[in-house]
Order: C-alpha cells, then sequence, then structure tokens
C-alpha cells in the first residue's frame, strides 16, 4: 500500500505541509545495504527525514531449518544448529543438546559442564566485542573499532579452532556432555587470553564510552519502555538495557551457573547508548566467570556413557529449554513419538522476537538513527530467517 | 498445574480446560484451552497479581495429520458359560487437527513454564484460532510464523501476511504432508531419469 495513495487526491491541497516537500515517501531500506547486516529489509516511510512507518521484511535466507531437522535424526541436525546464528555456534549447540538432554533424562559430568560454561563465555565475548564494533561501523567510524573487536575475537577464535577443529561452525556438543577434550596447553592459552581481556575493554572503552559523537548519535535515541519490552517477550542484553532483572543464568541456573560469582548489569533509560553500555559491562562479567571456570576445571570424563550417538530414539514427550544465549533467550522446543527423528522441532530465535519493537523504536527518528537502532538490536539474519 | 488450573476455573466460570500429561523425563504438562475463552484466560494468567504471566516466550504450530491410535481394550465376554476377561486389539481413528503451543513464563514473579495449546477443528476449512497478540507482543511474529508455515489462521491478528515464504506463495510448508515441489533448477544430463524429468517439466510442444 502505497501511503501517498492514502490521502484523497481531490483533497490534495487540504493536506498540511509538512517538512521536506509535503509528501510522504516510501523508502525500502535493504535486502542490500551495508547496514542490515546480512539481507533484510525495511519498509521505512519517511516524512521529510523523519520516520513515521517501518515494516521489516525478512525471509531472504529462509531455508526451513526446522523441516530439515524434522527429516533427519537428533544428532543430525546438531551441526545445523551452528548455522542458526553463525556468530555464537556453541550456546546454539547447548541450547539443543540441553533440550534433549531434558528429553531423554541424560546426566552432563562435571567437567562436560565446565567446559560448555567456558566456551559459551568465550562466545559471549566474542558476540559483544564484534556487535559493538559493527554498531561503531553503522554510525560511520569505518572500520577502526571493528578491527580492534577482531583482532580480540581472533583470539578466541584460534582457541575455538584448536579445542573443535573449527574456527566459526563448532559442532562441539554432543548430547550429555561434549565431543572431545581439551588440547595440552588449552587451558593456559585460554587463561591468557582472558586475562588480556580487560586490557582490551579498558582500551576500547576509553575511545569509546565518554565519545561524543557516539553519545551524541546513541543517547535518547531509540528509547525501549520497560514494560513493553516485557510485553513483547525481548530478551538478552536488550531487556537489561531497559531495566528488567530477566537473566536465564541467574533465573533458570541451567548447567552450573549457579556455582560463579557474577552480577547481571542493567541500564535505565532504555536508549540505545544502555544497549551499547551492557553489553561491554557483560563482557566483564563474562571474563569473571571465565576465571572462576578456568580455575576450577575439574578432570574426569566428558560425556554421559549412557549417551548414544546413534539411534537415539527418545520415549515420546515433548520438551521445551531454553538458555541465555548472548543475543537473548534462544529455546528449542522438542516433541518425540519415540522415533528416531524429532516429530516436532521448532528454534525460539531471540533476533527474530526482538525485531517486534523496532518500529517502535524507530518512530520519529532520524532515518540515519534506524541504521543505529538495528545495530544495537543485534541480529544475525541466519537465526532469524531459520 | 491442577492449582492454576483451579484458578482460572473459579475466576472464569464455564471455560474448558484439560491438562495433557508428558512422559518424558521433562514432565511438562501443558494446558489445553477451549477456543472461545483462550482470550480471556490468557488476560487472566497476565493478569491475576499471584501469576503474572507477563512473558510469552515461544509460540509454534504443531500439524497432527489423521492418525491411526491401536489401544487395547478390555471385553468381558461369556465363554461356554463362564464369564471372562479378553483383551482387544481396537483400531480408532483420530481426526486430524493443527495446534499453537505458547510457552509462558513470568519475568515478575520468575517462574514458569505454563503451556497453552489451542487447537483447530480440523486441518483444512475449521483452521481458525482467536490470536493473542492484543495480550503479548511478542506473538505478533511467531504467529505470523505459525499462519505462513502451518496455514492456522489468527482472528484478531493486527497484521497477518506471510512472514518467510514470499508472497502468493500457496502451500504450508512445515505440514506433515506437504510435498516438494518439483522445480528445481538441473544440469541437463544425459541420464534417462534426468531427461524424463526434463521432458515432464518442460514438455517439448510447450517451447515452440
Amino acid at each position: 500500500m502505497s501511503a501517498a495513495a492514502a490521502i484523497p487526491s481531490q483533497h490534495w491541497e487540504l493536506v498540511p505541509k509538512r517538512e521536506g516537500d509535503g509528501e510522504l515517501l516510501e523508502v525500502a531500506m535493504g535486502p542490500h545495504h551495508p547496514s542490515t547486516h546480512g539481507v533484510f529489509r525495511m519498509d521505512v516511510v519517511l516524512d521529510g527525514e523523519r520516520v513515521v512507518k517501518l515494516k521489516p521484511v525478512f525471509g531472504y535466507l529462509h531455508r526451513n531449518h526446522e523441516k530439515i531437522a524434522e527429516s533427519t535424526s537428533y544428532l543430525g541436525s546438531m551441526p545445523y544448529t551452528d548455522r542458526l546464528d553463525y556468530f555464537c555456534s556453541l550456546t546454539n549447540n547447548w541450547a539443543y543438546a540441553l533440550a534433549v538432554e531434558k528429553l531423554t533424562g541424560l546426566q552432563v559430568p562435571e567437567r562436560a559442564d565446565y567446559l560448555r560454561v567456558i566456551t559459551a563465555e568465550l562466545t559471549r565475548l566474542q558476540n559483544h566485542a564484534c556487535l559493538v564494533g559493527f554498531l561503531l561501523q553503522d554510525m560511520g567510524a569505518s572500520g577502526t573499532p571493528l578491527m580492534y573487536a577482531f583482532r580480540e575475537r581472533e583470539k578466541i577464535l584460534d582457541l575455538f579452532e584448536s579445542l573443535t577443529g573449527a574456527r566459526m561452525m563448532c559442532n562441539y556438543m554432543r548430547f550429555g556432555g561434549c565431543r572431545c577434550d581439551l588440547p595440552p596447553g588449552w587451558l593456559e592459552q585460554a587463561k591468557k587470553v582472558v586475562d588480556e581481556t580487560p586490557r582490551f575493554l579498558d582500551e576500547f572503552e576509553r575511545f569509546l564510552t565518554d565519545n561524543e559523537i557516539l553519545m551524541a548519535r546513541t543517547q535518547h535515541v531509540g528509547v525501549l519502555r520497560r514494560d513493553l519490552a516485557i510485553n513483547a517477550g525481548v530478551t538478552g542484553p536488550m531487556l537489561r538495557a531497559s531495566g528488567v532483572n530477566y537473566d536465564l543464568r541467574k533465573v533458570d541456573r541451567y548447567g552450573i551457573y549457579d556455582r560463579f560469582q557474577f552480577r547481571v548489569p542493567l541500564g535505565d533509560h532504555g536508549d540505545t547508548y544502555d544497549r551499547y553500555m551492557i553489553r561491554v559491562l557483560e563482557m566483564r562479567e563474562s571474563v569473571k566467570i571465565l576465571q572462576q571456570a578456568l580455575a576450577a576445571i575439574p578432570e574426569g570424563p566428558i560425556i554421559d556413557p549412557k549417551s548414544k550417538l546413534r539411534g537415539l530414539r527418545p520415549k515420546t514427550g515433548e520438551v521445551y529449554a531454553r538458555i541465555e544465549a548472548p543475543k537473548g533467550e534462544l529455546g528449542f522446543y522438542l516433541i518425540s513419538d519415540g522415533g528416531p527423528k524429532p516429530y516436532r522441532y521448532r528454534v525460539r530465535p531471540p533476533s527474530l522476537v526482538n525485531l517486534t519493537v523496532l518500529e517502535d523504536m524507530c518512530l520519529g527518528h532520524l532515518v540515519a538513527d534506524v541504521v543505529v537502532i538495528l545495530g544495537s538490536v543485534d541480529i544475525v539474519m541466519g537465526e532469524v530467517d531459520r | 498445574m491442577e492449582d492454576i488450573k483451579a484458578q482460572i476455573e473459579s475466576a472464569l466460570p464455564g471455560v474448558r480446560l484439560d491438562i495433557l500429561p508428558n512422559d518424558s523425563p521433562s514432565g511438562q504438562r501443558s494446558l489445553l484451552v477451549g477456543n472461545a475463552h483462550a482470550l480471556a484466560v490468557a488476560r487472566f494468567l497476565r493478569d491475576a497479581p499471584d501469576l503474572r504471566f507477563d512473558y510469552c516466550s515461544n509460540v509454534t504450530g504443531v500439524d497432527w495429520p489423521d492418525a491411526e491410535l491401536t489401544g487395547k481394550v478390555k471385553v468381558k465376554m461369556l465363554l461356554d458359560g463362564v464369564e471372562k476377561e479378553f483383551e482387544e486389539v481396537k483400531k480408532t481413528v483420530r481426526p486430524g487437527f493443527l495446534e499453537a503451543v505458547y510457552h509462558l513464563y513470568s519475568m515478575e514473579k520468575k517462574h514458569g513454564p505454563v503451556i497453552l495449546r489451542l487447537r483447530t477443528g480440523n486441518r483444512t476449512d475449521d483452521n481458525h484460532l482467536p490470536s493473542l497478540t492484543p495480550v503479548w507482543r511478542s506473538c505478533e511474529f511467531q504467529e505470523r510464523e505459525i499462519f505462513d508455515l502451518f496455514g492456522i489462521v489468527f482472528d484478531g491478528h493486527p497484521d497477518l501476511r506471510r512472514i518467510l515464504m514470499w508472497e502468493g506463495f500457496k502451500d504450508f510448508p512445515m505440514r506433515k504432508d506437504y510435498v516438494e515441489p518439483d522445480d528445481y533448477e538441473y544440469e541437463p544430463t544425459a541420464h534417462d531419469e534426468v531427461l524424463a524429468k526434463a521432458r515432464r517439466q518442460f514438455p517439448p510442444e510447450a517451447k515452440a
């Protein structure tokens, strides 16, 4: 529907003069646009430079992941979960493994739980660092902050590579444990990387947090109210930037998160600056968790001896399991009919649900701010479209 | 779960509720709600001061086609003048339906999940369900996705369009009886089955 066509033409001269030349302008931002983090389109209606309407359009990367998973075995879709949110393959693995473990009653050994926490928090570190880099890139700080973030990410990806054999598509976890144990010297290397991270964060923050341009572009831009955030199911750092204390690591205490001391940072304005700040603070908390976990990891088996790789047939039933992925609540919903394939397999994608409020955050802002607001949502199209 | 059911029943008389069992170790049982009262039940769960399920996390659809259920039924029969009990295998046909599943949590009280299920009458024409988007905004995109992939029509949804598939697409890909269309591009190698497929796809007379 064209917005200009909604105004009857015989009363054209009665339409009050607006900013610009008085006409609404419809712009399709995307699907190929440097700021859309993939193949994503926003149909924006503009009055001058102000946004009066915004509809997100997606589906360009849709490959029906759920149908593919329903036509293969339980283990067969484990590598496929890597491709959902391709920045955070290890947390995707964990969410899926957790769902199947709840469905079958498998117990995870202690060492495997520590390995999961360590890899998940490393994933969170690199995801948040890159997000901040991309956000600055969207603001026009071309390249430099992103390369600073990528330099750190590279160290973490090297750790993933020596542990799992792959830098991004790790495919590391199995039902009831992990695939392989740590290679020699890995813990020392990881400790070194983790201990260097606060210095990187200090440097990063010295350039960014008090930066005048960053403050001007982000403060009071894209404010998300607390009650709307809850009602719209927004999760993750975006929700906590709006001041809601809801972190699944504290609420559900899945895995062994009850053993670690860490705080949940909260924002109180809910604007883009808070969403940036929450990510930086969460990285510092992740460093704390990592230091505790790397010091306390015990020896022992890494997989439940009852776990079968092939021919897994859970009993009839269903389960919903969720974890705190770097982008928000990542959930897997499985229904088993007793066969070797899941009867129903559903991914609850945090990126997709967080986009529900994109229009509410953008209304009334300039079109240049839309880019920044979208950058602060933290989406990955592989997960939005599945 | 029984407690929540009793609370809803006392607040909303005449509501149809059933608890569905779950045999798996997860033990997450769900609440089957009659469609006529679904919106009222959702509002009650969100607003009741000691429940406060203010966060609808996951919304999804499930397709249950017609299925033949086999169950053992005990039958009493007279055999040689003595009454005996026999087990008889009885087959019943369960008519198919589509299902929408809602996972509710509470951010305020930090409890959950409560799982709501709504069922349509059948899989063809009686495929309408009340939309819960007026209660929880988080259902907006997820209900659109169910409409897109399963073909459940949500009455009262503000913007019910296809979300992942393109407009003009006819079928519902997540249904169990969906057949992939035979329209892939391929390299016409000189194998018999490939050539046969090519003739099916592009009949020779159509070229002229």
